[in-house]
């Protein structure tokens, strides 16, 4: 019944997939952000769970890596949703739309 | 006082575990619905259900603090950001679009093959069950802010002008756009 370090992992490998999935099958601009997003948090439980069962400990022994690299990527993740946000609006301006398979016009 | 304690344990253990489990099950249900939905306002609302449920599962993990920064940053600054983003872009005239059946077949089979390979690994990896038992993390909070102004002060500072920068680029960005719509 104790939750190990598979339980996480596997959670994360789940919503790793969906991410990919999402960003794989949708052709709005904002839907493949949110995989995007998936897969980031994804990656940020596994970061949080290796750092909760390997450097554990207690005390002054506990070693917080995986939690202050966590700590980038969520910061890393609203820069980057804001910077695309801003990207899309442009697109929009530009093609009256987000549909991604409509902003071809650097194809030769 | 030893049996006391060791109940206690149980107690805490078996706690612990059924919000583990609840928090898996809200993450992976509202991350299925992201991949399966095709309303872009449904996808977001899930995706709120799923950084709620992440921000569990490091509530579970003893990450308090990244529990509190995940929704407050996440689900309060960047889904908005998401909703925002949804209004301005999307037109009421915008028909929904349905993937073909191939590609929802290539994709899903990719993931299907990505997801065997990745939870056979980590089922047969020799990747410690348990490792140290950590109790309370009284001493989390302020070991992460030490860690941040003393290993990390550098990426710290170096994020704080990527921070700005990202501001004036949304900014002028944004702005651009305005100018574009007086043409």
């Amino acid at each position: 019944m104790a939750v190990g370090l598979e339980h996480y992992l596997i959670v994360a490998a789940v919503l790793f997939v969906c991410g990919i999935v999402t960003i794989l099958l949708k052709r709005n601009a904002i839907g493949i952000l949110i995989g995007v997003e998936l897969v980031l948090n994804a990656a940020n439980v596994n970061l949080v769970a290796f750092n909760r069962f390997s450097h554990g400990g207690t005390g002054d022994a506990i070693r917080l890596d995986g939690q202050v690299f966590a700590l980038f990527v969520i910061v890393l993740a609203a820069a980057e949703a804001a910077v695309a946000l801003s990207i899309f609006l442009n697109f929009y301006n530009n093609f009256a739309t987000v549909d991604v398979e409509r902003g071809d016009s650097l194809k030769g | 006082m030893m049996g006391f304690l060791a109940d206690n344990t149980t107690q805490t253990e078996t706690a612990s575990a059924v919000l583990f489990y609840m928090c898996a099950a809200i993450v992976v249900g509202s991350a299925i619905w992201v991949a399966s939905s095709r309303s872009i306002v449904r996808m977001a609302l899930a995706l709120l259900f799923t950084l709620v449920g992440v921000g569990g599962l490091y509530f579970c993990l003893n990450a308090e603090f990244l529990a509190a920064v995940q929704l407050v940053v996440y689900a309060g600054g960047t889904l908005i950001l998401i909703v925002f983003g949804v209004m301005l872009t999307n037109p009421s005239t915008a028909k929904l679009y349905s993937p073909r059946r191939i590609e929802v077949v290539v994709a899903t089979s990719i993931g299907l093959l990505l997801l065997a390979s990745l939870v056979t690994a980590i089922v047969r990896s020799t990747l410690s069950g348990n490792g140290p038992e950590t109790q309370s993390g009284s001493y989390a909070v302020g070991k992460l802010g030490e860690a941040l102004l003393g290993d990390y002060l550098v990426p710290f500072e170096i994020i704080s002008v990527l921070l700005l920068a990202v501001m004036i680029g949304a900014a002028y960005l944004a702005k651009a756009r305005r100018k574009g719509e007086g043409n």
